[in-house]
């Protein structure tokens, strides 16, 4: 019985320093946002909130010049959404469709392009980041949002979640709507999009989430401060502060990152039934 | 209402299989036809080229006048009912039994008022709105009968339908089954491998083996007169005995057993001797003595299991028997009964081609 409680204790105690470990900086990050310039600048980092709270949000999020010299809060946290969405939406469409033909399509290339798409998982972005600019740029697509988010959404991890699902899918559905008269677009759209709902949702929640951190392309792609994302202001306001000037503006800085945490973690508290269920589901 | 005709039908699978080896077949309007035969011998195979979810390999398939060989199975007016049933597991009832109306484009009135005489007519109207993973079997099994009826198709398919049912709800869809082709009076083909769905349900049966016919025609025809050894063996239950034996000219003979009653027979050949279990009897002078070992109580009658005394197959000794008789009869466990037989029932078989000689 002694043992056991020691086990517990010491399993607990581990895991409760995990917990600061992890949520102690965001924690003094919030609290630190909530005070005042030339506190931070006189006393430091701070732990427990102050009262400029509102004061700070207000400037980050509604004022002109109030953080970067002209885009609002707002309208970077709009740009992140939509990057974030348009993300994972195109990568859920792109990589559905790739399984879909792989899965269901004898052709004879089937098994070799899949593996040619399995591959690309090992070269990440950086590697193709020149071409790819080069090509963005020859659209004339830089500073857009399509610009920004096309050259992303092409997924391996996606291809291969689906392509797995959709072969643990019984034949005899294909047969039964063959039989039912249904057409090879008809099939797609009324039973597979159907019976895959949860590994969608799971997948746009992981796609939403590293959408929204993406860090090196839209730091290339975006050259007007209108197109910023919050992971890039985040970026050009802590590179002000390093670079020094008049009173340094810690806590707007502070209060972008908390903004551009906040979102992602609002998706997974939402959506973690359906998370779950797409990533343990079995039973069709 | 249509006809079906197989024309030398053959399937290899690309690996090489050859899972259908040349059948012909002529289906009459209304007919119910049933496919039977061991496990891998070709039965879904045959199905589903007449599905059209097999391609075929060479010959041809008519439905009516039209030769179907590269038709699209939704073209072919077919309907088919699975063995795990492929209920769409997303829609409910009524969306599974209305889809493949709504793909042919019939207007939604008309898609409701079929499911609805569909769901009468199977006992399914108040689970129109369930989803299947809220059904029982056997009201899966019917969803998947009604998604086949509503169709009205020009013929329809099973794939052993009943082999994921319990004993007794099979024996009940079995009937349903029968009632149902009879009212609607469509063709149907219905493969199984279970001899006694196949006795029942069949106007005529095709005992398949190994991808070919053995032996089509009526069930009781098969029963009463096989062609071959194959077909007496898998028609009937229990199964018909069979005594290794060889013609002396007078007698059928097998170590010190010396059968009578027969004659123009070759001399030579090997041959098989077939005695359905009711065709033997107690008979004081018979020829069989039966060392008992099971008695199975099956209600109405006993089987009785036991070794034949001197008769001999490739070193066993006493081969097993069965006697089936009426429930009043239990010998006791070891005790040696005198079985007789009727010579001009019973069958004889060229062991090596398994052609029936008389
Ligand atoms: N897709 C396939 N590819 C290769 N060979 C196959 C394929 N499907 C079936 N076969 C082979 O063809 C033969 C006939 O198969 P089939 O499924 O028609 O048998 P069956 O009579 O329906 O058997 P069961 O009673 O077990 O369902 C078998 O030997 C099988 O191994
Ligand atoms: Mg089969």
């Amino acid at each position: 019985m002694k043992q056991w409680n020691w086990r517990l204790i010491s399993t607990h105690a581990i895991l409760i320093v995990g917990v600061c470990f992890m949520s102690l900086p965001v924690w003094v990050a919030f609290a630190t946002s909530t005070h005042s310039a030339e506190h931070i600048l006189r006393n430091g980092l701070q732990f427990w909130p102050g009262s400029d709270f509102v004061e700070t949000y207000r400037q980050v999020l509604f004022v002109d010049g109030g953080v970067m010299k002209s885009v609002l809060g707002t309208t970077m946290l709009k740009n992140s959404l939509i990057l974030g969405i348009g993300f994972a939406v195109g990568k859920v469409i792109i990589s559905m469709l790739a399984a879909y033909a792989i899965v269901y399509f004898r052709f004879k290339l089937a098994v070799p392009l899949f593996w040619v798409i399995f591959m690309t998982l090992l070269l990440p972005l950086e590697v193709r980041i020149i071409p790819s600019y080069e090509v963005v740029a020859g659209l004339g697509l830089l500073d857009t949002h399509v610009g920004l988010i096309v050259p992303l959404i092409a997924s391996a991890t996606g291809t291969f979640f689906f392509r797995q699902f959709f072969r643990s899918v019984p034949d005899e559905l294909l047969e039964a709507a063959r039989l039912d008269g249904a057409t090879a677009w008809g099939f797609f759209k009324d039973i597979l999009v159907p019976l895959s709902k949860t590994m969608i949702a799971a997948i746009l929640i992981i796609m939403f989430v590293v959408g929204w951190n993406q860090y090196l392309w839209p730091l290339i792609m975006t050259t007007k401060e209108e197109n910023y994302t919050l992971v890039i202001g985040i970026k050009q306001i802590y590179q002000i502060l390093a670079e020094g000037g008049e009173l340094p503006q810690y806590q707007k800085a502070f209060a972008l990152t908390i903004l551009a945490t906040l979102p992602p973690v609002l998706v997974v508290l939402v959506f973690q039934n359906w998370f779950v269920k797409g990533l343990v589901e079995s039973e069709k | 209402m249509s006809k079906v005709q197989l024309s030398n039908v053959i399937k290899t699978y690309p690996n090489g299989a050859e899972a259908v080896r040349g059948v012909d077949m002529e289906i009459q309007s209304g007919e119910f036809i049933v496919f039977v035969g061991p496990s891998g011998c070709g039965k879904s195979t045959l199905l589903r080229m007449i599905a059209g979810l097999e391609k075929i390999t060479d010959g041809q398939i008519h439905i009516d006048d039209g030769l179907i060989n590269d038709v699209s199975p939704a073209d072919r007016d077919v309907a088919m009912v699975f063995q795990n049933y492929a209920l769409y597991p997303h829609m409910t009832v009524r969306g599974n039994m209305s889809y493949g109306l709504k793909n042919r484009g019939m207007p939604k009135s008309e898609i409701d008022k079929k499911v609805t005489d569909a769901a009468e007519m199977l006992r399914i109207g108040d689970f129109l709105d369930r989803q299947p993973n809220q059904l029982s079997g056997g009201q899966r099994q019917r969803v998947a009968m009604g998604r086949a009826i509503v169709r009205e198709p020009k013929v329809f398919l099973f794939d052993e339908p009943l082999s994921n049912l319990d004993a007794k709800l099979r024996v009940q869809m079995r009937i349903e089954i029968k009632r149902l082709q009879r009212r609607m009076n469509v063709t149907s083909i219905y493969v199984t491998h279970d001899q006694t769905e196949a006795m029942t349900l069949a106007d005529r049966l095709a005992v398949i083996n190994d991808g070919k016919i053995e032996q089509m025609g009526a069930p009781i025809d098969l029963y009463n007169n096989p062609e071959t050894l194959f077909v007496a063996s898998f028609i009937g239950s229990p199964q018909v005995n069979l005594l290794p034996v060889t013609f002396d000219g007078q007698h059928l003979v097998n170590g010190n057993l010396k059968l009578a009653g027969f004659s123009d027979l070759p001399n030579s050949k090997e041959l098989v001797l077939g005695i359905r279990p009711d065709e033997l009897s107690l008979d004081d002078n018979g020829q069989f003595p039966l060392r008992v070992d099971i008695v199975e109580q099956h209600g109405s009658d006993n089987l009785i299991y036991g070794g034949i005394l001197g008769a001999t197959d490739d070193g066993v000794e006493e081969m097993e028997f069965c006697f089936k008789t009426s429930q009043d009869m239990l010998p006791d466990l070891d005790s040696t009964l005198t079985l007789g037989f009727n010579a001009e029932r019973a069958m004889v078989f060229d062991k090596t081609t398994g052609d029936r000689l008389r």
